[in-house]
């Protein structure tokens, strides 16, 4: 287990790496940070910009120094904000985890227990309305259905109930001056998180109710039947702790990649998280905090992938030994 | 056993998609067909009845078809030409003379949307064309050739895979200008890893086969081979995903819009309509927001269930439907 653990986390550094030349170069390429000096009268004043930010150096020699100085905890200055690139992605993982967390919490009961319920009824009225809420939920664009929860649980729900104050909100986490766990943070957690688990728990209740399905088909689930054990707990303790091996595994990976997910839902619902920075740096063309951010983003990707990787081992004995 | 090898090597021949001999029913040369027994079904055959059988996906073909054909040919179908603006009515809600209301600018939503469709299905078809085709010969040689093409073919997935597909969009098309061509190939550039997979996954199986060392032993070239004997077999698999590619590509295409990376006006597409009208959430008229998207939601299920029904058909372990 110890040797497949450091076998993976060497491979992750390596990908890791090799993640951020890619996002070094990239962003060098598509962005030149002395631009906003190319209608300078002057020449030098841009060459000396140049100097300063070191860009008259091979890219090489440019990209050791940064991955030095990130691999120490520094990710140099924006050149928009004059902020360090730590501290803003600091404050903005900080929004971000909180939208993670509570996604994640949601999507994952709500998947387990709709897959559970449509495999154990099978065929059923029910199994066919999730099915094709599922289907839909996989189809419809993730700001779209932003949108529309807003008009419906924001605009719709005051003009029915005849409030002058909405239930929902949709901008930030907080009323103006607000901090805190209280009804007024769930009041704007809502509807974000909402759209944030749609796609989540349609994609995640399909697998739980296809691994479900296996494994209620199984022969050990026949003999426990057979045995007298309670049909609750055949399908409690015997089936399902079997059936999450694979979706475990399935959700872990969907978790990295939640972070792309989150740029859309940021910027509609006003939460300056990293998704708002990103949005924010690319329109401002602020190459450092965009290197440093994907490098960020890549890590997430990738301590999930290993993530799945453990929880695979953990749940299942077999693959500890290979 | 010789009817199994032919079988392993040329299924998907009668499907017209690889060409070579004229279709025959499997077996016929042995003289199998002139026996008692149930008649013979080519693959074709087999793969149309398991197809018809699901009927949510032959609708979602008809429906597709229809709305191709409703998009591209606009100019005949759309109720008024594109762009035409009548500032007199301005916005008005889903009447009888204009189905799905008009905007801000008396536009006719219906039109409007027919013409944008055009923008998104190009988009939604070109990538997914070049995504699979990419993913598909990089599988291939991956998973056929192993060793050190596979090592570096795969690392190369696993980074494509690690970095948020937004973010390398957002940096090309704000890099390289938002054309339609940039968008297109960005996004095929991002969507093949999972047909890469995929493909290498089969190929690594089919490599095995009998089929395949018969070919490499008289003396067909590692291309021929590949391309020739183990893509046909794999055509089921990469026909879904390809699929796939279309709805994602649409989807992430109207994401694209919304941050204002997408197709750029006046050029429209169903993702930068819908973008436009994000100021009418909660106002009059909220209905500008829901036709656009409702055109996504529609053509992106209808292409899922389209997958689900090819892979229901193409799978060889299903039922003889």
């Amino acid at each position: 287990m110890i040797q497949f653990l450091s076998r993976r986390i060497i491979y992750s550094i390596v990908v890791l790496l090799l993640a951020s030349i890619v996002a070094f170069v990239g962003t060098r390429i598509a962005f030149d940070p002395t631009a906003r000096l190319a209608q300078v009268r002057d020449k030098q004043v841009r060459e000396r910009e140049r100097e300063r930010l070191g860009l008259d150096k091979p890219v090489a020699v440019q990209y050791a120094k940064w991955v030095g100085n990130f691999a120490r905890g520094d990710m140099g200055t924006s050149e928009v904000t004059r902020q360090p690139v730590s501290t803003m992605l600091a404050s903005g993982l900080g929004y971000t985890m909180q939208l993670m967390l509570w996604a994640v919490i949601l999507s994952i009961i709500a998947a387990i227990a709709i897959g559970v319920y449509s495999a154990v009824r099978q065929y059923s009225a029910g199994d066919y309305i999730f099915t094709t809420i599922s289907f839909i939920g996989i189809s419809i664009p993730p700001f779209w259905f932003a949108f529309i929860a807003i008009q419906f649980f924001v605009f719709q729900l005051m003009a029915w109930l005849n409030l002058s104050q909405p239930i929902f909100y949709f901008v930030g986490l907080h009323s103006t001056g607000g901090s805190g766990f209280n009804i007024d943070y769930l009041q704007h957690l809502f509807l974000p998180v909402l759209v944030l688990t749609v796609q989540n728990i349609a994609g995640w209740s399909r697998y739980q109710r296809a691994s479900m399905l296996d494994t209620l088909n199984s022969d050990y689930i026949r003999t426990a039947r057979a045995k007298g054990v309670p049909r609750r707990q055949v399908i409690m303790r015997h089936a399902l702790r079997n059936a999450l091996i694979p979706v475990v595994t399935v959700m872990a990976l969907d978790i990295g990649l939640l972070f792309g997910g989150l740029v859309i839902t940021e910027q509609i619902f006003s939460i300056p998280g990293m998704g708002r920075i990103f949005v924010q740096a690319i329109t401002n063309g602020d190459a450092a905090v965009l290197t440093s951010w994907t490098v960020v983003a890549a890590f997430f990707v990738l301590l999930f992938n290993l993530i799945a990787d453990l929880a695979y081992g953990w749940l299942d004995p077999r693959v500890r030994v290979a | 056993m010789s009817t199994d090898s032919r079988e392993g090597a040329q299924p998907l021949e009668g499907l017209g998609l690889v060409g070579g001999s004229p279709s025959m029913p499997i077996g016929a040369e042995l003289g199998i067909g002139a026996l008692d027994g149930p008649k013979p079904r080519s693959q074709w055959q087999l793969f149309r009845s398991r197809f018809l059988k699901h009927r949510l996906a032959v609708f979602s073909l008809v429906l597709l078809i229809l709305l191709i054909f409703a998009c591209f040919a606009a100019n005949l179908v759309a109720p008024f030409p594109a762009n035409q603006q009548d500032l007199a009515v301005g916005a008005v809600g889903p009447n009888a003379h204009h189905w799905l209301g008009t905007d801000e600018l008396g536009r006719d939503m219906l039109s409007e949307i027919l013409y944008a469709g055009r923008t998104s299905l190009r988009i939604g078809l070109t990538v997914a064309f070049l995504s699979t085709l990419l993913g598909t010969v990089v599988g291939a040689i991956s998973g056929y050739f192993g060793k050190w093409a596979d090592q570096g073919l795969m690392r190369l997935t696993d980074l494509f895979l690690v970095i948020p597909q937004l973010v390398v969009l957002a940096i090309a098309i704000q890099g390289f200008g938002s054309t339609q061509v940039v968008i297109a190939l960005s996004l095929a550039a991002l969507f093949w890893m999972g047909e890469a997979r995929v493909v290498r996954g089969q190929v690594l199986a089919l490599r095995e086969r009998e089929f395949v060392e018969a070919a490499r032993s008289i003396g067909a070239s590692p291309m021929r081979v590949v391309f020739r004997h183990i893509i046909p077999n794999c055509l089921g698999p990469i026909l879904v995903g390809a699929t796939l590619g279309v709805a994602g590509a649409i989807l992430t295409e109207s994401a694209l819009s919304y941050l204002g990376f997408g197709v750029q006006l006046p050029a429209t597409s169903w993702g930068n309509l819908l973008s436009s009208a994000r100021g009418y959430v909660g106002t009059p008229q909220a209905y500008l927001i829901y036709f656009p998207g409702l055109m996504i939601l529609i053509t992106v299920l209808a292409v899922n269930f389209l997958g689900d029904g090819l892979r229901d058909a193409l799978d060889p372990y299903g039922s003889n439907g």
